[in-house]
């Protein structure tokens, strides 16, 4: 018996969840494949959820959604060996009702967002890894072949939500492997406390959570962050550096993490935790030059497997999300006028995402990622360790004119990269930003 | 000594994860070669489990029991034809219990 379904999603992450659940809850017939034993069981994020985004799928999410902290704290550390200078902002503002971001851990709440596909009506079948694309002879993806026993499965329209290394859109050659400059490798470990440790040593109250971002040595001249989020019981501390320089300074992922977790800014805040878990994942960093073709005849792609992530922000999951739900939405508004999946009518889907806060903020930061891969050595080192010398030069008091302790600053930075270094990497930078 | 030092601190670290692994089914494999390329050997050091290690022939050797799934390997070697690379079957592998 062969049977047709009104789309496949391949991938049962942020983009896709949001997907399947957006056309299961409008009526379409919708067969979701998740390789992993249960949704989550493959996914690794930081992580940070924004509350928005989900909003617009799930409007009332926060009463039975795995939520860990709301934030009310966000700090950015640059830091060089033995210090860190810090931007804080916090606000009790962020205290609301409905508040903005939480912090989640993504195997929970992806098994959540499961059970709101299949109370959708989507049908989520685990533990089955999809690996080719089915097309007929025109060319029109009609299906995917999976790893079960005569494992076809036939639909109108495929969701390539499979995550920034999936099998089928690469094999198909619908799009490129990332290059290893564009793309991130993070690892990450789950660092055990007790609720009150973790409020007092991140003073924070009650379900208040606060977020630690990190540049600077930490990542050794190689493109870079680090992270401590705070969950209820736990820390998600990480750090990302880009692959291309992993592999040019054959630098271990796992000793950058543990030479991190023994810098004196962040040792105290882990101390005596138990690790529960380690983790690497792949993050799409090569912003909008590296967004692949994103439909085509039977098929959509979206999420980390479109490069639909804003590294300067370090938002990704509400990219997949709203991805995910747009796709959807065209699929639907395609079916509703009784179109075929074609790849003009599935344009609808990249139009409706060029229209959104997606494509819009990925543009406007379209010349960073190339402006910090080549440039690393002096963003992610010369710079923190100048900042950090400025900082101690002026806050020791040894008796040096004030006049004098200017002077060396100013001489150590137009040592370290010349004038026309500084004005270049000061235009460069603000030309990207803009 | 170092290196040593490192390698058991990571399989310390692979140690608090779940796996279940597809006995004699490896589902990356390294491409048989009397010298490695340089993404391949950087893969000795850059591969977040270790699963990579030199042999004392020189060669790059695999274990990927560890794997979790990242994909650094198949980014840096897929393309130079040094791996050949696949996710492994429905239901195997890490198994993230926070993820």
């Amino acid at each position: 018996m062969i049977e047709q379904f009104d789309a496949i999603v391949v991938g049962a992450g942020m983009s896709g969840n949001a997907a399947a659940y957006t056309l299961a809850s409008q009526g379409l017939k919708v067969l979701q494949l998740e390789r992993g034993e249960y949704p989550g069981s493959k996914n690794v994020q930081g992580a940070i959820m924004y509350a928005n985004m989900l909003e617009k799928i799930i409007p009332d999410f926060r009463d039975d959604a795995p939520l860990e902290r709301h934030l009310v704290e966000q700090r950015l550390w640059v830091m060089d060996d033995t210090s860190h200078t810090g931007i804080h902002y916090r606000s009790d503002d962020f205290n609301e009702a409905k508040p903005n971001r939480y912090t989640i851990i993504r195997a929970q709440f992806d098994k959540w967002f499961s059970r709101k596909v299949r109370e959708a009506g989507a049908t989520v079948l685990c533990e089955t890894t999809a690996t080719e694309l089915v097309r007929d002879g025109n060319g029109k993806v009609i299906g995917v072949r999976t790893d079960r026993a005569g494992g076809v499965v036939f639909a109108n329209v495929v969701v390539l939500a499979e995550g920034v290394s999936g099998l089928l859109g690469t094999r198909a050659g619908l799009r490129e492997m990332p290059k290893p400059e564009t793309v991130a490798l993070a690892v990450k470990e789950m660092h055990f406390l007790p609720e009150e440790v973790i409020g007092q040593r991140f003073g924070v109250k009650g379900d208040e959570g606060c977020v630690i971002e990190a540049v600077g040595t930490i990542s050794r001249s190689m493109a870079g962050l680090g992270f401590l989020y705070t969950n209820k019981e736990s820390i998600s501390l990480g750090i990302g550096c880009l692959v291309s320089d992993f592999a040019a300074t054959m630098e271990s992922p796992s000793a950058l993490l543990d030479a991190m977790k023994n810098h004196p800014s962040i040792r105290p805040l882990i101390a005596g935790s138990e690790v529960k878990e380690y983790a690497a994942h792949l993050i799409p960093e090569g912003g909008y030059r590296a967004i692949p073709q994103l439909f085509g005849d039977g098929w959509v792609i979206v999420g980390d497997a479109a490069q639909l992530n804003n590294a300067i922000h370090r938002e990704g999951s509400n990219l997949a999300m709203t991805s995910g739900r747009v796709a959807a939405e065209a699929i639907i508004k395609v079916k509703s006028r009784n179109g075929p999946m074609t790849k003009a009518n599935l344009a609808l889907y990249k139009t409706m995402l060029d229209d959104s806060f997606v494509i819009k903020d990925l543009k406007k930061y379209k010349d960073m990622p190339a402006l910090l891969h080549t440039n690393s050595s002096n963003f992610f080192d010369s710079y923190p360790r100048l900042m950090s010398h400025a900082a101690q030069n002026f806050m020791r008091v040894d008796g040096t004119p004030k006049i004098e302790k200017e002077k060396n600053t100013t001489a150590a930075f137009i040592n370290a990269r010349s004038r026309w270094g500084l004005v270049s990497d000061a235009v460069r930078l603000a030309l990207a930003w803009r | 000594m170092t290196i040593a030092v490192t390698k058991v601190r990571v399989e310390d670290k692979l140690y608090q994860n779940r796996y279940l692994v597809d006995s004699g089914r490896p589902h990356i494999i390294v491409r048989p070669h009397d010298k490695p390329s340089a993404n391949l050997l950087a893969l000795t050091y850059v591969c977040p489990a270790k699963c990579y290690e030199l042999n004392d022939k020189g060669q790059v050797e695999i274990t990927a029991d560890g794997c979790m799934e990242c994909g650094t390997c198949r980014i840096l070697c897929e393309k130079g034809g040094d791996i050949e690379w696949n996710y492994p079957r429905g239901g195997f592998g890490v198994l993230f219990k926070f993820g």
